[in-house]
């Protein structure tokens, strides 16, 4: 037994005993080889199903939105920021949570088991940044040298490139919207493209309407987004959704020096005004 | 029965000749089957996978032979995930305007080639839905119709693949017009259809086999039955009472992880729920239909606000239901998955219908 999983199963069962919890949430053992599904335990020996290894790839803040209940639960770096966004944004309180802090050296990808994922790659918080007790001592942080290369070369290209880049990024969607419900910011209660008075995005396999669903999806996220990287391990047709929300990402690190969910007390940049906001785009 | 040999050699020859009575499908390159790439190093852009998906040939494309398996199933070939229905105009000078009329859809002669058993034997169950005493979905009947279906057997089923718990097989002729066995430097093809005479004949085969190939199918068949070791147990479905399941205490455990995408309806070939949607561009109106899912919220919704399927439990059981004691109860034609092990691939959160269907089939409710 993985001593870290063996820690995480312990915390758990204890925190289920000792009242503090209703539930815990966190991973088990997938029915194929390289999986894991998000499990919820409510009892001691439910824990017993918990395990942590390298393909922990979605973000449980996904799954605390909205619950009423006490809730542990077993968040790596980028789990962790997700909830200290959904308790800004009021989705959840931080007196209903007791989180399991595990730090993480990254998940791999499935399609290539021995490279991490490309967001797990360029990860600077693999150490999770709110936490009532932390599984194991905190790994070292990476430092990369240019995290946004890709984003960098995406804007390099001229503006027709640019355009038929993201084209066909796209033709391979299929709206199952599998990476906007694995992520933690997508809890509207109604999406934009579920409204039917008005219908603001027709519902066809049209190529407008799914670019615009991706866009606006992207820049609901704007200064949200933590590169968690739930959406493209959800997605069945592996579309590099990132591509849209890094730049964002990007967008907030230069704009405001802002990374999403690493401080309980602030709220996103989107969300608040600043005389001093940067307003360089309407001169 | 009647035995036809292909050699490999005489293959690409005879489909060509079949193209000029029928429009031909297979599964092709996804990268082959776009219109020009413009995504230079983007690592997930369609032009660098290896992924397959079942198209429509251009004139000088081939169906891939070697046994690949798509992500999504053949199914839109015959139910497009948006497909146009009705049009109209809105042009108050031109007669009929704003009259609704079916738009002009070719259903000329068509064949899918490369079709898996499985994927067969699923558009069999959608027909029985599509195809009733008191209903007949013209799109889908007039584009079943017009289609053959020569199948290619599962030599080397995958390991996802529990078709034979499911009532399909990875030789299983149902559905099919012809079945293909790759046999090395030939295809043992074995006539099940009037539809596919016509259609070897186009092509031009019409070697007959002797009976070492007939023996040769038994042997790759029994082969490829045993790789299959998934077991899913479907005995009990039939005669347990559809509301001591409904009721039954394991639903919220296995609906847990669900994140209500779309993708497990939308990589099945039995799924075939649709949503209708109007739009108008202009002065053109068309009506069509989109796949819709039981997973999303909005499937169900009614009018006045009420979803008796608001939440997503209820979404999630009834996905189960369906599939594994409605369809049953209802066609007495085994439950409504044919074990194609799509969605167990595919399914973001590893929901597992082998798992659910062997719970649902061993649940002995208290007394």
């Amino acid at each position: 037994m993985d001593s870290l999983t063996q820690k995480i199963r312990d915390i758990a069962s204890d925190i289920l005993k000792e009242g503090k919890v209703e539930m815990v949430v966190g991973f088990a053992k997938g029915t194929l080889p390289m999986t894991t599904k998000p499990y919820m335990a409510k009892t001691p020996e439910q824990t017993e199903n918990f395990i942590w290894d390298r393909h922990c790839t979605l973000n449980l803040a996904n799954y605390i939105t909205g619950r009423k209940e006490k809730i542990g639960i077993i968040a790596k770096g980028c789990d962790s920021r997700n909830i200290v966004n959904n308790i800004v944004e009021n989705k959840i309180s931080r007196d209903q949570l007791y989180i399991i802090g595990v730090p993480c050296s990254g998940m791999v990808d499935k399609k290539s088991p021995d490279t991490l994922r490309d967001n797990c790659a360029t990860c600077t918080h693999r150490n999770p940044v709110l936490y009532d007790v932390m599984a194991a001592e905190p790994v070292e942080e990476q430092k990369i040298e240019d995290p946004f290369a890709d984003v960098k070369a995406i804007e390099a290209m001229d503006k027709g490139a640019k355009w038929g880049y993201f084209q066909e990024l796209l033709t391979s969607c299929i709206r199952c919207y599998a990476c906007r419900n694995a992520c933690p910011l997508c809890y509207c209660p109604t999406c934009f493209v579920d409204e039917s008075g008005p219908q603001w995005v027709g519902k066809g396999q049209n190529r407008t309407d799914i670019q615009t669903f991706h866009l606006l999806r992207a820049f609901h996220c704007a200064g949200r987004c933590t590169d968690c990287g739930a959406c493209e391990a959800a997605c069945p047709m592996d579309i590099h959704v990132r591509a849209f929300t890094r730049k964002l990402n990007k967008d907030a690190l230069e704009l405001f020096g802002w990374e999403a969910g690493l401080d309980i007390t602030k709220r996103p940049p989107l969300d608040t005004f600043n005389p001093d906001d940067p307003n360089d785009f309407i001169k | 029965m009647k035995v036809i040999k292909i050699e490999k050699k005489e293959w690409t020859g005879g489909i060509d000749k079949s193209r000029g009575k029928y429009l031909l499908f297979g599964p092709v390159k996804e990268s082959d089957s776009e219109n020009e790439k413009s995504c230079v190093g983007n690592r997930s852009c369609p032009a660098d996978s290896d992924r397959y998906i079942f198209k429509q040939l251009f004139a000088d494309q081939f169906p891939e032979m070697g046994g690949v398996d798509t992500v999504l199933s053949p199914k839109s070939l015959i139910f497009p995930q948006t497909e146009k229905m009705l049009q109209t105009t809105l042009d108050t000078s031109v007669a009929d305007h704003h009259i609704m009329k079916r738009v002009d859809t070719d259903y000329s002669p068509r064949a899918v080639i490369g079709i898996r058993p499985y994927d067969a034997r699923a558009l069999t169950l959608v027909n029985l839905n599509f195809d009733t005493e008191d209903y007949r979905d013209p799109y889908w009947c007039d584009a079943y119709e017009a289609t053959t279906f020569i199948g290619l057997a599962v030599n080397n089923p995958s390991e996802f693949d529990f078709s034979t718990s499911m009532g399909s097989s990875p030789f299983g002729e149902e559905g099919l017009d012809v079945l293909l066995v790759d046999n090395g430097d030939e295809f043992i093809a074995k006539v099940i259809t009037d539809k596919g005479q016509a259609f070897l004949d186009a092509a031009g085969f019409s070697k007959v086999a002797d009976e070492s190939a007939i023996k040769e199918i038994e042997r790759l068949k029994a082969a490829a039955e045993k790789a299959i070791t998934a077991k899913v147990g479907t005995g009990n479905l039939k005669r347990r009472e559809i509301l001591e399941l409904h009721e039954a205490p394991f639903w919220n455990d296995i609906a847990f992880a669900c994140i209500n995408c779309g993708t497990c309806t939308f990589v099945c070939p039995t799924c075939w729920c649709f949503d209708i949607q109007d739009e108008t561009k202009g002065k053109s109106s068309v009506r069509f239909r989109n796949w819709d899912s039981c997973m999303f919220p909005l499937f169900t919704l009614h009018g006045s606000g009420h979803n008796p399927r608001g939440e997503k439990v209820q979404r999630v059981r009834q996905r189960f239901m369906h599939k594994l004691k409605y369809f049953l109860d209802k066609y007495d034609q085994g439950t409504m998955c044919v074990g194609c092990g799509r969605c167990v691939q595919s399914c973001p959160v590893n929901i597992d219908i082998r798992e659910v269907c062997n719970i649902m089939n061993s649940y002995e409710p208290e007394r």
